[in-house]
């Protein structure tokens, strides 16, 4: 095969794989790692994180307007920290509270953030001073099983 | 007796010792001799040509098919749980993360692999190699390294080329045969699978399969016996020991990748 044969069909090889890679990369899949440079640290602390987990999605009315960056475990307070990073184009007022949700009966866990009315926002840094934990499925079957005992007991009375 | 027995025991062990340090050794002297076929690019063209081109359809056909049956199974076992709205990330994570990169090395190793190994052990039992050295051709520099460095290039296009036509396949059975939503299909896909975690990856472990293969086929043939019985039996360890060498790797990279944070 001639020389030129072969660097077109080289060509048109490369050509072939790196459109299969930009088909992989618009298509397929997408970034939900945000930049470093457009987002902004907020922190929280959580009495349960149930099964949390980092990259983790935090969602806001429903749409994700951020992702957990790490876990971690306060030995002063016995709480578990949690850093997150939020996309810079979003912001939320001082007294705005994160709760610890999750998708359907048995999908993953995320953040809800609920927004508050105070007129300043929270900056790079803040903590969320009002937060809910994740609820935990045998506390609340436990706690169920406790009241119906209760109940028992009294209606024996 | 007793060192009879112990050297028997040995001198499997020494061998296979023997050949790994080789290897080592001749992994050494390709990149040392590399720089030349960098320099002058035609011969690594010819090889990309050889290895790469003349795999890509077998490699786009067995991609579509694997994605296509991939779907198909999927379907079957998500309907049961009502999530076959799923079937797309399922097609995508399974063809990018895995069996892009292991299926598309392991017919490369059959493919392209086997060839050149029967290529340097025939050139080898013809004593062109020899001949290149009387002539002061370094047969590394002229022969291995462009085969090596052909092999190495083309496999992280093969298997991107293998993963997308999966996907595609997977798209036509589940959409057109199965009647699933097209938006939900992509869309799903594209939240549930990330670039820098799931398709770089997926590409890292191609580049390592690359590297693998293409320096089992190499050596080799380079090793190989220089009469028609060793060449052939080269021929077979090259695939053999390629596709081993392949999953094993494919195993310690995910446990590197995949770890679950």
């Amino acid at each position: 095969m001639k020389r030129g044969m072969i660097d077109f069909w080289v060509g048109l090889f490369a050509a072939a794989g790196i459109a299969a890679l930009l088909f992989l990369a618009l298509q397929v899949s997408s970034s939900s790692s945000l930049p470093a440079t457009s987002s902004y640290e907020l922190s929280a602390d959580f009495e349960n994180i149930g099964g949390l987990k980092p990259r983790a999605p935090i969602k806001s009315a429903g749409v994700v307007v951020g992702r957990v960056s790490s876990i971690s475990f306060d030995n002063e307070r016995y709480v578990a920290k949690v850093e997150m990073a939020i996309d810079s184009r979003y912001h939320f007022s001082k007294d705005s509270s994160a709760e610890i949700l999750t998708s359907g009966l048995l999908g993953e866990q995320y953040i809800g953030i609920t927004p508050g009315a105070d007129e300043k926002n929270l900056v790079n840094g803040d903590r969320f001073k009002v937060t809910s934990s994740a609820i935990v499925l045998e506390q609340l079957i436990s706690r169920f099983l406790f009241s119906q005992g209760d109940k028992a007991n009294n209606s024996e009375q | 007796m007793l060192f009879n027995f112990f050297s028997r025991l040995g001198a499997p062990l020494t061998n296979v010792l023997i050949k790994l340090g080789f290897a080592c050794r001749f992994l050494i002297a390709i990149v040392r001799h590399s720089g030349s076929c960098l320099l002058r690019p035609q011969l690594t063209m010819r090889e990309i040509w050889f290895a790469g081109v003349l795999s890509v359809l077998i490699i786009s056909v067995s991609g579509l098919f694997v994605g296509m049956v991939l779907a198909l199974q999927g379907y079957d076992t998500l309907q049961r749980f009502g999530a076959s709205s799923s079937l797309g990330i399922l097609v995508a994570l399974s063809l990018v993360r895995e069996l892009g990169p292991v299926v598309a090395a392991l017919l490369f190793a059959s493919r392209a692999g086997s060839a050149i190994t029967a290529e340097i052990g025939l050139m080898k039992t013809t004593e062109q190699l020899s001949a290149m050295e009387m002539m002061a051709v370094n047969p590394i520099a002229r022969v291995v390294a462009p085969r090596f460095w052909g092999g190495v290039i083309s496999m992280p296009l093969l298997a991107a080329i293998f993963s997308a036509m999966g996907i595609f396949g997977g798209y036509l059975v589940g959409v057109h045969l199965l009647g699933l939503d097209d938006g939900s299909f992509w869309s799903q896909m594209q939240g549930a699978v990330d670039f820098r975690l799931d398709v770089m990856n997926g590409i890292i472990k191609s580049v390592f399969f690359g590297f693998a293969v293409s320096l089992i086929a190499v050596f080799e043939g380079y090793d190989a016996p220089p009469t028609a019985e060793g060449v052939s039996r080269a021929t077979t360890r090259t695939v053999v020991t390629s596709s081993l060498v392949i999953l094993a790797l494919d195993f310690i990279l995910t446990a590197f990748m995949f770890r679950g944070v």
